[in-house]
């Protein structure tokens, strides 16, 4: 027996009832891929069928009965995040459409006209191994305001390097943005000190916490100020909620320097033809009807995970990683791309199979029920740091069972035989 | 069908002989009475690419396709079907060249409907299984779009 496993794992697989369904040929469905998205519970279901069929109306403008029940259903649901992520403040959390969304508000309006506008000679600090979303948002920003971009590096082990951190972070360091947990590496990054640096500069924190957030316990409130983020994001569907909606977490004292993004309805304090006033946070950031059956979906999601505990998810998580890392070891040809010690990464392993492309991975293991990703995961730097184009990557979650590894591994060394590898 | 039986579908035995052993494979420098184009293609989702080289001779109006040189990495799926591009277009008029990549479009883009005619296609043939598999049809198509665009080029 695995330990560190959750103790209800039967339990909590019926809660998810995707995970009952067969594939072509009445194969189990075996999903290792939670990392891309994660399966969605009953209750979250539930909840966003429930608001859909009883209390639909437009929020926060409507003055009748069903507007009431569906702006308080919102505005629960940011009470429900705010509780997730231990915010300092409920008007803290603001709605967005996803991590993208979130990651590209922040660079925007960093680059407009205020207290913090980017300009030349200004610096910004990003990382090798980023999503994607939290490369090229920078890119666009300090190409438009002639701001210079630089990162941190990646060692062989799959960790940030850290040696060049007091030449990168300096006096003209205005933002620096990484990823918490690495969605390719599984590397979870030193956040704390690297906050700790960039606060010391001046500069603004951005953490992108799309893979943090499902798995790590986050308590923003009792982090030391020195190094707490200052801007958070994560995206709803990494954690058992619904796509379309995302969570910008930011501090007060900078999202109320920050000029608004989008403009439009709910917004706004008053409009003149003149000019505009803006409503405070959060819903200065807020323009237009939101997803709200989303928001409301996600308010169930992470209040599901609260139930379970993020403590134990994550060693759950732990368990998981560190029993696949084995399995992985006893494949021949088989490299993993990160840190290999369960204990410094998250649930999503990348590797490498000597003489078989990702694709060809992915596609043989599909024919045997599992279902993993393969391609650059949005993080072309990080494959090319490794000087490879693509890799396979298995990503567990809270339901993931050792039987389901087990399943991966077999399908693996079937895969090598499919190829004729020895 | 099983995905057992799908997926030998897709991985016939031609696709993976030639992922093996590619035909035409590396970038070759055109002959003096050659005209060249090179285009670069890649493929966002997967990260697959291709650069290739499309070497034209003859006159215009009659011009042939005198090679196809190519640095690829990817599938085994778009490395084999670049080669097969290089074993049927090598050597044809770039109006049959043409023809066969219509052909091979029109059974990619099939959904599995399309029965693949071997006269034309010969080794190609054996994508008919990949047409099945709507993830990996862009793949089979890499190299045969970027054949099209280059040959269009040199033609100028
Ligand atoms: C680390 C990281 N950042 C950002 C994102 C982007 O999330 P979304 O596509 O929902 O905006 C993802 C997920 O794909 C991710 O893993």
């Amino acid at each position: 027996m695995i330990s560190g496993l959750l103790p209800e794992l039967e339990v909590i697989r019926k809660d998810f009832p995707i995970l009952e369904r067969t594939l072509a040929g009445g194969l189990p469905l075996v999903y290792l891929d939670s990392a891309n998205t994660s399966q969605k519970p009953q209750v979250v279901i539930d909840t966003m069928v429930d608001h859909l069929e009883r209390h639909n109306a437009n929020i926060a403008r409507a003055m009748h009965q069903l507007g009431a029940e569906a702006t308080e259903a919102f505005e629960t649901a940011r009470d429900k995040v705010a509780a997730f992520i231990g915010a300092p403040e409920r008007d803290e959390v603001i709605f967005t459409k996803n991590a993208s969304e979130g990651l590209n508000l922040v660079a925007n309006t960093l680059s407009f006209p205020g207290e913090h506008q980017l300009g030349p000679g200004d610096e910004v600090v990003i990382t090798e191994m980023e999503h994607h979303s939290n490369i090229v948002p920078w890119q666009l920003v300090t190409q438009r305001t002639g701001a210079t971009l630089r990162w941190f590096g990646v060692t062989d082990e799959g960790r940030l390097d850290l040696d060049r951190i007091d030449e990168l972070i300096n006096e003209r360091t205005k933002v620096v943005s990484l990823t918490w947990v690495s969605n390719m590496l599984g590397t979870i990054n030193p956040i704390a000190e690297i906050a700790r640096k960039a606060h010391a500069v001046g500069a603004i924190v951005v953490v992108d916490a799309s893979q943090a957030a499902p798995q790590l316990p986050i308590d923003l409130a009792a982090m030391p100020v020195e190094e707490r983020p200052d801007l958070l994001v994560f995206t709803g569907h990494k954690v058992v909620g619904p796509t379309g909606i995302g969570v910008l977490w930011g501090s007060r004292a900078v999202l109320d320097t920050l000029p608004p993004f989008l403009g439009g309805g709910e917004m706004i304090e008053t409009v003149r033809m003149e000019g505009s006033t803006f409503a405070g946070i959060p819903h200065k950031f807020e323009a237009g009807t939101p997803p709200i059956a989303e928001a409301v979906g996600l308010g169930a999601a992470v209040e599901y995970l609260g139930h379970i505990g993020l403590d134990a998810i994550h060693t759950h998580e732990r368990a998981i990683t560190g029993y696949a890392l084995q399995g992985l070891a006893t494949v021949p040809g088989l490299t993993v791309l990160g840190p290999l010690d369960p204990a410094e990464r998250g649930g999503a392993i990348s590797f490498e199979l000597d003489g078989v492309h990702p694709h060809d991975v992915a596609q043989v293991l599909d024919s045997r029920g599992v279902a993993v990703r393969a391609g650059h995961h949005c993080a072309k730097p990080a494959h090319a740091r490794f000087g490879v184009q693509s890799s396979t990557r298995m990503s567990s979650y809270l339901y993931t069972t050792p039987d389901e590894i087990d399943a991966l591994v077999e399908a693996l060394n079937y895969t090598r035989s499919y190829f004729k590898l020895g | 069908m099983s995905a057992a039986q799908d997926l030998d579908a897709l991985y016939q035995e031609i696709i993976l002989d030639h992922y093996k052993n590619p035909h035409g494979k590396g970038l070759r420098e055109p002959a003096a009475a050659q005209r060249s184009a090179d285009v670069h293609h890649v493929n966002p989702t997967c990260g697959d690419e291709i650069t290739l080289r499309v070497h034209v001779e003859g006159e215009p109006g009659s011009e042939r396709v005198a090679d196809v040189s190519y640095d690829a990495v990817g599938c085994s799926i778009s490395q084999a079907s670049a080669s097969v591009l290089h074993e049927l277009l090598v050597g044809k008029t770039i109006d049959e060249a043409m023809n066969v990549h219509g052909e091979f479009l029109a059974l990619m883009q099939g959904k599995g409907t399309v029965e693949p005619d071997e006269e034309v296609l010969e080794d190609g043939i054996a994508f008919a299984g990949v047409a099945k598999f709507p993830a990996r049809v862009k793949c089979a198509l890499l190299s045969w779009m970027a054949w099209k665009d280059a040959t269009v080029q040199a033609r100028g």
